[in-house]
């Protein structure tokens, strides 16, 4: 991984107007204004962003969606897009003027002196053609070496990059490949002609935790071979390792902006506090990580009180659970290998993993939405995953779940109330007016106002969406919500309201949670116990201290070690691997 | 080792694949020739009486000694079982019968008038992709004004009557500017005006196919990748864009190569081209049985051939299909 990457400067693509001046990824912008046209009208998105990059050198532009940030990465590449306006004083790279440039001279720039990374190579790579082919494709639309140059530079780039086997995997396309080694191709294409401007954006978002340590060590090593990056990302946590600078954007104006140890451990601006504070870790257990709110929630009616007497045992148990699928030309894959775990009333069980984990297949199971192929699930201490459908229907009301992405599980044709409607139960209660009340005592629940509930799932937001969709698992009064990624897509502070709304309904109502995430952070602040899954099986089980201060097996110790946090540390002179 | 077996794994599959492909053609042959069968069959007359009619053509009352030789000569008093078997044999060793009205072998009249016609079929979905390409390409995503024409002008094209088209390009092109020849002559010069007029129509359909998936892919990710690393827009939407799109319009290629094949009569006509089409509808209006049949039977084994190859095309452009 030390291999530095050679490249004649003086290349056949290179024109002598820039060959005469130094290349130092120097970066000077001032008074950058974006705005788009919509009919008729200019609507801003940034607002007169400043800052300077020295070479060798990381600012990080911190936001939160909407926030502007990802349109101020493109307007330094020249490619906000149809319908945009960019003003700025002055944009420098190394002294010269790119504010004003042709397209011809901008497509000079972009791939050679500039290099863009994108998130998730899955799709920012052409999923249809090799990935080699594209590493190729940056190198020949800049006029470098010969067909047969360019295929064995590809192989040299991705071999630099850290990538194992590089000649076949030159061949390979990205979804035949994993999350981490297509994230490398798509480093490598854009380091291709070894650029000194790095422009980053969400490079490790989507990616697994481990996955997002290498890249980010892989980003270092870049760095400190004298390129600057500009880094975008929505997570404090992830720039805090790689940044110098740090700026903070919201609602496309700055609102704070330093060197980035103090803009993390002394925030002056009350939104980067905020931010902050809503950083989920197992330091904020117990704690809110927003702003305070209320909300009553209302136990459960009588009836099904009465039901659940009797019973105090675990309210959810799993024992042995395997699950094979068949894999085309015969052979099968195990996706869940002997999981066992049981849940208390009222209690948080995480199952923390990486993508084919298996953990999301053992949610399937304990919801009955997936038979095992041996081992049993029993709900409230009765069967449950071992009887059929029918027989189950009594007990389906008594356990719910809330997904990553509530959009696709709502009609889009039902109003907000019309979802809910339907979810809550007829035994419970039998009149419409009964329905309609429960549902206001819903929506009040998960701290929404009534107005919303004649919206379409469509019109409202992310955070909204998932309120509701947490609001229809609780319509039935479940004794156990599966919560699968629930709190994934969200932005931070969002996903920290949404973390305080659970952790209060959860107090309020006794209701069992388990609660599936890849975020170790996530599940260290919420969690009780926690399942470490990996490759189909359990590797370790144990309370929150045990996994996260005393990991006994060496992948949760892997894990523990990847997972990226808010203190930075300038003297860092390991990179993590 | 692991990979060794993993790659006859694949093997076996993919042989699996060609084999119910296969299987599933010889169905669809057997089924139209057996439909063909049954509608000649089924027609209401005596069949004796009909064909010495067509060769004599002139209606009238038949002695029962002219009838038992025409009998005699195509089995027409055997059970119809019987028949229906000899037919099959028949199909199998290349054997369509005997035309009532020209006395040649089916396979023999055809087999004279396939190359023009494929060549014409070739020729149009070859141009209409030209078109279709250059068009899409030069107005998706390009704006709402701009995409707005591109997008009517594919609807107005892929409506216009091939009757009409062609007599209004014959009009302007070969009696107006007197580029091409009137009358279809057997050179490329008389090919371009027939191709045309089928291949304009054939265009707008397949954009208006390909424009939907052509303006989403230019908002995919990898779309911005390219450009970020310095390809113009015209390299993006050739090499990257353009293949993501592709898919719909190899589909409607297909069915047009059957679809053109039986549809080209009209034009053969305005052209004064010879083809299958003109076979087919002299052979219907003279209610000529083996001619039909054969035809049918032909397009049929066409239309067979065109999936067959467009499912080939499909895992060219989109290799991920063959883990799928």
């Amino acid at each position: 991984m030390t291999t530095v990457i050679d490249l004649d400067r003086g290349g056949a693509g290179e024109t002598g107007e820039t060959a005469t001046r130094e290349r130092t990824g120097a970066l000077i912008v001032s008074g950058l204004t974006v705005a788009f046209v919509r009919n008729g009208q200019q609507h801003p998105v940034v607002h007169d962003l400043s800052f300077e990059l020295a070479r060798g050198a990381c600012v990080a532009i911190v936001g939160e969606s909407g926030s502007g940030k990802s349109v101020t990465a493109r307007a330094l590449v020249g490619l906000t897009g149809a319908g945009s306006v960019v003003r700025s004083d002055s944009l420098l790279l190394d002294e010269q003027d790119i504010s004003a440039l042709s397209p011809r001279a901008w497509r000079s720039i972009r791939g050679r002196r500039i290099g863009f990374i994108q998130q998730d190579a899955l799709v920012s790579l052409d999923p249809l053609r090799p990935v080699g082919k594209e590493i190729e494709e940056a190198l020949r639309l800049h006029g470098w070496g010969t067909r047969a140059t360019r295929a064995r530079k590809a192989v040299d780039l991705l071999q630099s990059v850290g990538v194992p086997l590089p000649e076949r995997r030159a061949k390979q396309r990205p979804d035949e490949l994993s999350g981490g080694l297509r994230q490398r191709a798509l480093i490598a294409s854009a380091l291709a002609l070894d650029p000194e401007l790095i422009i980053a954006d969400e490079p490790t978002t989507a990616l697994d935790v481990t996955v997002q340590a290498q890249v980010l060590a892989l980003l270092e090593e870049t760095k400190a071979r004298g390129v600057s990056i500009v880094l975008i990302s929505h997570d404090l946590s992830v720039v805090a390792q790689l940044a110098d600078t740090i700026l903070v954007m919201r609602g496309g104006h700055i609102v704070e902006q330093g060197d980035a140890r103090q803009v993390l451990e002394h925030p002056r601006h009350e939104y980067t506090r905020s931010l902050i504070a809503a950083v989920p870790s197992e330091e904020t257990r117990g704690r809110h990580l927003g702003p305070d709110f209320e909300i009553t929630a209302t136990p459960h009616p009588e009836q099904i009180a009465e039901d659940l007497r009797d019973y105090d045992g675990p309210v959810l148990e799993a024992t042995g659970l395997v699950k094979r699928f068949p894999l085309p030309g015969g052979s099968s894959q195990l996706a869940v290998n002997g999981v066992t775990f049981s849940l208390g009333r009222g209690e948080t069980l995480g199952i923390v993993g990486e993508s084919g984990s298996g953990k999301s297949t053992t949610g399937r199971i304990a919801l009955a939405l997936t038979a095992p192929d041996a081992g049993e699930v029993r709900l409230l201490g009765q069967d449950w995953s071992s009887i059929p459908e029918s027989r189950r229907r009594r007990l389906r009301s008594r356990i719910s779940v809330v997904y990553q992405d509530p959009l696709s599980s709502f009609d889009p044709r039902w109003n907000t109330e019309r979802i809910l409607l339907d979810a809550v139960p007829d035994d419970a209660y039998p009149t419409a007016e009964a329905k309609r009340g429960r549902v206001r005592e819903l929506v009040a629940q998960v701290g929404l106002p009534e107005e919303l509930l004649q919206r379409f799932p469509l019109r409202l937001s992310g955070g909204q969406r998932q309120r509701i969709a947490i609001a229809r698992a609780l319509a039935p009064s479940p004794s156990v919500i599966v919560l699968d990624e629930a709190v994934s897509a969200l932005d931070v502070s969002i996903q920290a309201q949404i973390l305080d709304l659970l952790t209060e309904l959860q107090k309020q109502l006794g209701v069992s949670y388990l609660f599936i995430s890849h975020d170790l952070g996530v599940i260290s602040h919420l969690s009780d116990r926690v399942l470490v899954m990996k490759d189909g099986g359990v590797v370790e089980h144990g309370t929150v201290e045990q996994i996260f201060h005393n990991p006994q097996h060496a992948y949760t110790q892997q894990l523990i070690a990847s997972l990226p946090s808010l203190d930075a540390d300038p003297h860092r002179d390991t990179i993590r691997r | 080792m692991a990979a060794a077996t993993r790659t006859a794994r694949v093997g076996a599959a993919r042989l699996g694949l060609v084999g119910r492909k296969l299987l599933s053609a010889v169905i669809v042959l057997w089924g139209s020739a057996t439909a063909a069968f049954v509608a000649q069959a089924s027609l209401p007359g005596d069949r004796a009486t009909v064909i010495l009619n067509i060769r004599a053509g002139q209606a009238v009352e038949r002695t029962s000694t002219e009838l038992a030789q025409i009998n005699a000569q195509y089995g027409l008093q055997d059970p119809l079982v019987q028949q229906y078997f000899r037919y099959l044999r028949g199909l199998l060793v290349g054997d369509l019968g005997v035309s009532y009205q020209q006395y040649r072998p089916v396979t023999q009249i055809i087999g004279e008038q396939l190359a023009p016609t494929i060549i014409l079929t070739l020729t149009t979905i070859v141009l209409a992709w030209i078109i279709m390409i250059f068009w899409v390409t030069l107005t998706a995503g390009r704006g709402r004004r701009i995409s707005g024409i591109g997008s009517f002008v594919d609807t107005v094209t892929a409506g216009l009557p091939h009757y009409w088209l062609g007599i209004i390009l014959l009009l302007v092109f070969a009696l107006g500017l007197g580029w091409f020849p009137v009358i279809g002559g057997s050179g490329i010069q008389g090919l371009f005006l027939p191709a045309l007029t089928l291949a304009i129509p054939l265009a707008g359909f397949m954009g208006q196919a390909t424009r939907t998936e052509f303006e989403n892919s230019l908002e995919q990710p990898f779309v911005l990748s390219a450009r970020m690393r310095g390809m113009g827009d015209l390299g993006v939407r050739l090499r990257h864009v353009l293949r993501h799109s592709a898919l719909p319009a190899v589909t409607l290629s297909g069915w047009a190569l059957g679809a053109t094949i039986s549809g080209a009569v009209i034009v053969e006509t305005v052209f004064t081209r010879a083809g299958i089409g003109k076979v087919l509808t002299t052979a219907v209006n003279t209610q000529d049985l083996p001619v039909v049949t054969g035809v049918v039977v032909l397009i049929a084994a066409l239309y067979v051939i065109a999936n067959l190859v467009v499912d080939a095309i499909y895992i060219l452009i989109d290799p991920r299909l063959t883990s799928a």
